[in-house]
């Protein structure tokens, strides 16, 4: 069977990166990327199209430019954004597709599908494949997930991604929701994860067996929170099950090796943050600003992070990271008895 | 004093029914008309309680009794108001359009309503627009903005479909509204919803970059900007001091909707028609100074006074 891998390092990755992704870095990675075998290349801020901002981070280039740099080497693999309504717009789109973006990720949190009929039909009327992402996805039970997957495809998406941007999943719920979907839709299943919890690759391997042919993998696993799943791992194991893909293994580690893990700001692994996140069900990307809000006003990151998993926070929110830091030091400076009683860490 | 000045609703939803709740509170305003278009409507029958004529025959329906009032609340949606302009214009009446339409000028009560008191038609810009311009006017009116940037969260609940299905009508005449009102040389906006039950409050917060950084100033100025604000939305609240790191000053906000007839989560909706009654108060005392201004025989005979 063959599974068409995404790269999302030059987007997802850009959150690890921190945004400081150089022109220069993006056209090595998707030159080697394009050459190594991957299908489609993702390439935008973090949070989309747009998501250049104080809230989620300034890119240190203009995305035109790094769009432009991926377009100029691909030879085969498609070019594809991922946009957010609420964050990027209808034009951001138009500029993207200009540009030579011929696949359109459209996401949104679970439950809010219908925020992306206009930006879906858009995407089908400039002649883009269109993704349907939806984020935060370990938060409802599969069939609502799947009434949501049905909207997107009622709006023109190709292909419907269960998306788990907390790697919260444990591999019988990522099964579930992907087969919840493939009963209900008929077009494309994806499976996005992160391993906050060490099972991206199985989860992805759960997401195939239950008919999923798109996966998102990200070269050395560069990513938000304890990052995606890995590439060239991936690719690996899916050769050692007879999965057919385009890549090839020993060139795509190499791009792994040479290209990416030298640009890298740290090493991706799951630290007691990302694990935090993925117990508790917090969106990934909130990792490093949590880290900073934490240092800067004096607060627990881990706490931190489970009262917003507490308070059941979206993909986006980060200005709430800041919100809860300021609350939680002015609890510090109250005396404990006139605290409320913390629950231990609860599933988001 | 003078009379209050009649007014009406067009529309006759969610929004409308919580904008009359608070007119029938105005010393100013008089709700006596209500506008629908779907005669077994709930908004309507509520409206005839209240002691409002109704109609259920659109805009037409308004031309039968349009000469009873003098202001106008357009509380349907960007394709109706559209719709509708026009014969209000003829008509000669001023309007408060709540939808995004924006055929006039933005108007954000205590930034910019005083230069647009003349203008025939206001448009009310946006929930986040309403909620964040102040708070950049108010730095603005301190220190140069060259970069103004807003987060507005709303409850998945109080977000219609009028907003899920043109969000980047929030993001854009929101953005807009930072510059143009707001006096940032750049501005941007985000709108993110949040599903989460029990619903989650309205929370916006505000990121300006300026060149000055004069703590004391900034904060004080925007302490006074949240209490005007206050003034006409009881549940608009700083949740802390703003925030200053290097050149960014960062401000949380938070509002809570009265609760008239929405919920009170739903402070996006509150603040909208909290704003419309402010601004619909704000002409009506105007056309009163002006009325007051005219030769006695020229002014229509007091019924109430």
């Amino acid at each position: 069977m063959r599974i068409f891998i995404t790269d999302v390092t030059l987007r997802d990755g850009d959150h690890a990166m921190a945004h400081q992704f150089t022109r220069d870095q993006v056209s090595r990675i998707a030159r080697g990327l394009d050459a190594a075998g991957v299908d489609i290349l993702e390439v935008s801020h973090g949070d989309g199209l747009a998501g250049s901002s104080m809230q989620y981070g300034l890119s240190r280039e203009p995305e035109e430019e790094l769009l432009r740099a991926a377009a100029a080497v691909l030879t085969r693999a498609k070019l594809a954004i991922l946009l957010i309504p609420g964050i990027g717009t209808k034009s951001d789109l138009r500029q993207a597709a200009e540009l030579g973006a011929t696949v359109a990720r459209v996401a949104t949190h679970c439950t809010e599908a219908d925020i992306s009929e206009q930006h879906i039909g858009l995407a089908k009327t400039l002649g883009m494949r269109v993704v349907g992402f939806l984020m935060m996805a370990h938060m409802i039970p599969p069939q609502q997930l799947a009434e949501q997957a049905k909207l997107m495809e009622s709006y023109g998406a190709d292909c419907v991604y269960v998306v788990d941007s907390a790697g919260a999943m444990v591999t019988p719920e990522a099964r579930e929701r992907v087969r919840a979907l493939r009963q209900a839709i008929g077009v494309d299943i994806g499976f996005h994860a992160h391993n906050n919890l060490a099972l991206a690759v199985a989860n992805s391997l759960a997401a195939i067996e239950e008919g999923a042919t798109h996966i998102d993998a990200s070269t050395c696993g560069l990513g938000a929170g304890a990052g995606n799943t890995q590439t060239e791992v991936l690719a690996a194991v899916l050769n050692r099950l007879g999965y057919e893909t385009a890549i090839t293994l020993s060139h795509l580690m190499d791009v792994a090796e040479e290209e990416v893990k030298p640009v890298m700001l740290r090493p991706q692994i799951i630290d007691r943050d990302s694990l935090t996140i993925g117990y508790a069900g917090v969106y990934s990307t909130f990792l490093l600003h949590a880290k900073r809000a934490a240092k800067q006003f004096g607060v627990d990151s881990r706490a931190l992070l489970e009262e917003l998993g507490r308070r059941r926070m979206v993909g986006g929110q980060e200005d709430m990271i800041l919100d809860v830091a300021v609350e939680l030091a002015q609890a510090k400076r109250t005396p404990p008895s006139a605290r409320a009683p913390q629950d231990s860490v609860v599933r988001g | 004093m003078a009379d209050k000045i009649p007014v009406a609703i067009i529309g006759s939803g969610n929004i409308g029914t919580d904008l009359l709740y608070k007119l029938k509170r105005s010393a100013v305003l008089e709700p006596v008309l209500m506008v629908g278009v779907i005669p077994e409507s709930e908004g309507l029958a509520r409206a005839r309680q209240l002691g409002l004529t109704t109609s259920a025959e659109g805009i037409s329906g308004f031309l039968a009794y349009a000469d009873k009032v003098e202001i106008v609340f357009d509380a349907t949606s960007a394709k109706a108001h559209r719709e509708a302009a026009p014969t209000l214009r003829e008509a000669g009446k001023r309007v408060v359009d709540l939808t995004p339409a924006a055929l006039g000028p933005y108007v954000v009560p205590p930034v910019n309503l005083q230069s647009h008191l003349d203008a025939q038609e206001v448009n009310l810009v946006t929930c986040g627009g309403q909620a964040t311009t102040p708070i950049v006017a108010a730095i603005r009116a301190v220190a140069p903005v060259a970069y103004a940037e807003i987060v507005s969260t709303v409850a998945s609940r109080s977000a219609g479909p009028g907003t899920r299905q043109n969000i980047d009508e929030f993001t854009e005449t929101t953005g807009h509204s930072l510059v143009a009102i707001g006096g940032a040389d750049k501005g941007k906006a985000i709108i993110l919803l949040n599903p989460a039950e029990p619903p989650i409050l309205m929370r916006n917060t505000v990121y300006a970059l300026v060149e000055t950084v004069d703590q004391e100033a900034i904060t004080a100025s925007v302490r006074t900007m949240a209490a005007t604000v206050q003034r006409y939305v009881p549940g608009y609240r700083l949740k802390a001091d703003p925030l200053f790191d290097d050149h960014k000053v960062t401000v949380l906000l938070e509002v809570t909707g009265a609760g008239d007839f929405l919920p009170p989560y739903a402070g996006n909706l509150d603040i909208m028609t909290a704003a419309a009654v402010q601004v619909g108060e704000e002409i009506a005392k105007e056309l009163q100074r002006r009325q007051l201004q005219r030769p006695a025989a020229a002014r229509r005979p007091d019924v109430t006074a």
